[in-house]
């Protein structure tokens, strides 16, 4: 019980880039407690022995010869973007400096 | 109502190429159907009105030149909003995604347009498919045709409302824990999950890749059968695509027959947190198949206990990651935080704040714990484990029969808002619906009758690249079902016209 507090949370939310208020954070924590509370049986389910699924279908790497195919113009990459200058994409500062 | 929109999409291919019809007023027809009813119903987030003539004009063209058209040519689809579209806008049921236009068309897309179908829209959903009733779409909820205080299941409520209120003979859907066959099942309608890498997922916002699929939505078994064809196959562009040939889908779904087919009654899958209207309904029709030669046996599937559990630790770690791209720099909405700095993780914390309801960060969450440093073996690792379990609960059972058989959703169509604060209880509507996602196996839900005048839906399941067989048994109980009703389930639903100019914003009714 209680493995998810809201401090837990506060961190979750930051790694996952997600602003949350306070309330947010007390409601999600709640919430998320009892999630996880009935899903973690699944921890009890299988032995050492058994193997993990990845994959519902057994997949073999993919292949293809190494020639230039359809892709989407310079213009048409950028034409969802919020921002971009130059033909690219144009992104707030990466660092805080000011 | 034109009954041009009564007819199932085999009968609208039948007429339009026998020159009874165009493909103009057919589609004209499920347009002024739109106009009429969607008011209410809200399966619609965009209607292609413009784009659907067209192409609908350029078939009635060819068809008059004599010239040599695929069999669902002229026949308009729906598409769920989740699949992207040059043309139209595509949403995923988001702020995140308001109004963006996809640069390239999804492959099923592609074939849709090859096929030459006009599409008349884009349908309603959960917000990036996440929901069990539709209620967690930016865009407001989408009602049931048969109640409209009530849900139409999700998180594909859009594509199984759309076919079920007549609006269109066909819809595209996705199904990633059900969200083609609940709805199917709470609207009375029919809807196909294919085989895992079955049909191309190229262009399917992802959700959770490994358990993503695209499926047709339809009102019969055999409409379902013929769009399954037209969207099958490999696709170069989607690496999990399956290289085997679609198979004869139609063929199947037209010579039906359950004469000495072993059909395996999951024993789990019912009892306990089934509606008892739910659970009359499937009994009938296991007497039924019975009674038309079926050799029904009981299987066990001890390890679906942990089905529920093992796919909301899977689901939300593959939608954490898959929902990291949403950073409001190369599509979508941007949100610049009140204060400065003004950097580039502050901005993507407003941005996925603003742009994602709450059901989107509570999974976002979810995945990003259980994928965290010190939990990843016991939830992320166990989940891939139970998979495992998972597969051989099925390959156990399909070596006793050749189909299994079970309701596809425990309980009819709740109310809106009903389970909206309660995340746990939404999750339970999924249970007879997952396993088949863990496992990649192919599954479809038919109509199965009404319980308390709301329909319950059956679900077929067979052994992955075994799709055709569910078309062969789906087809069978469908007749069965129709002789006994005398029509089909939905023409027993209520006129949607009594309703126009009536209240959309209350709850309940």
């Amino acid at each position: 019980m209680s493995e998810i507090n809201r401090e837990a949370v506060a961190h979750l939310a930051r790694l996952a880039h997600i602003e949350m208020t306070a309330g947010e954070l007390d409601k999600m924590a709640g919430e998320l407690d009892v999630i996880v509370d009935s899903i973690k049986s699944v921890q009890e389910a299988a032995g050492p022995d058994v193997p993990a699924t990845s994959h519902p279908i057994p997949l073999a790497n993919v292949f293809r010869e190494d020639v230039v195919g359809e892709t989407l113009t310079q213009e048409q990459a950028l034409s969802g973007a919020p921002d971009s200058a130059d033909g690219r994409f144009k992104v707030p500062a990466i660092l805080d400096e000011e | 109502m034109s009954e041009l929109t009564r007819h199932s999409a085999a009968r609208l291919a039948e007429m339009l190429a026998a020159k009874e019809v165009t493909s103009v007023e057919v589609t004209q027809a499920h347009l002024d159907r739109i106009a009429e009813v969607d008011g209410n119903i809200n399966a619609f987030l965009h209607v292609n009105t413009e784009e659907a003539l067209a192409v609908a004009a350029d078939v009635d063209k060819a068809r008059a030149a004599g010239e040599d058209l695929p069999a669902l040519a002229g026949v308009p689809i729906a598409i769920k909003d989740l699949i992207v579209t040059v043309g139209q806008p595509t949403t995923a049921g988001s702020k995140m995604l308001e109004g963006w236009m996809s640069p390239y068309d999804a492959t099923v897309i592609k074939k849709i347009r090859a096929a030459r179908m006009p599409m008349l829209g884009k349908t309603n959903l959960d917000e990036f498919a996440m929901g069990s009733s539709t209620e967690h779409s930016a865009y407001g909820p989408t009602r049931n045709p048969w109640d409209l205080g009530r849900i139409p299941g999700g998180s594909g409520g859009g594509s199984a409302a759309a076919v079920a209120a007549f609006e269109a003979p066909l819809a595209l859907g996705t199904d990633t824990g059900g969200s083609i066959r609940q709805p199917a099942a709470v609207t009375g309608s029919v809807g196909v999950k294919p085989t895992y890498g079955g049909v191309s997922r190229y262009g399917a916002i992802a959700m959770a890749s490994s358990l993503d699929q695209i499926g047709p939505v339809s009102r019969t078994v055999l409409d379902s059968a013929l769009l399954h064809e037209v969207i099958g196959g490999h696709d170069p562009h989607d690496s999990t695509s399956l290289t085997d040939p679609v198979g004869s889908l139609v063929e199947a779904a037209k010579t039906g027959n359950v004469a000495g087919m072993k059909i395996g009654v999951i024993k789990e899958l019912q009892g306990e947190g089934y509606d008892e209207g739910v659970l009359a309904r499937f009994h009938e029709s296991l007497d039924l198949l019975r009674d038309a030669g079926a050799e029904m046996v009981e299987v066990a599937c001890p390890n679906f206990k942990y089905a529920l559990g093992a796919y909301y630790l899977i689901m939300p770690s593959e939608a954490s990651s898959n929902l990291a791209k949403y950073d409001g720099v190369r599509f979508g909405h941007r949100v610049l935080p009140a204060e400065s700095p003004l950097t580039i993780e502050r901005v993507m914390g407003a941005t996925r704040a603003a742009g994602f309801g709450d059901e989107v960060k509570r999974r976002i969450i979810l995945g990003t714990y259980a994928l965290s440093a010190g939990y990843y073996d016991a939830y992320y690792g166990s989940a891939q484990k139970v998979r495992t379990l998972i597969q051989r609960d099925f390959d156990a059972a399909f070596a006793q029969a050749d189909v299994l058989i079970s309701p596809t959703s425990p309980v009819p169509a709740f109310k809106l808002g009903e389970k909206l604060n309660d995340p746990l209880a939404m999750y339970l509507n999924d249970v007879a619906t997952i396993p088949a996602n863990l496992a990649g196996i192919p599954g479809i839900s038919i109509p199965g009758g009404l319980a308390d005048g709301l329909p319950v839906g059956i679900q077929f399941l067979a052994p992955a690249r075994e799709d055709a067989r569910l078309y062969r048994a789906g087809h069978v109980l469908e007749t069965l079902l129709e002789e006994k009703w005398g029509g089909p389930l939905l023409s027993q639903a209520p006129d949607l016209r009594q309703f126009s100019g009536a209240e959309t914003t209350s709850g309940a009714k």
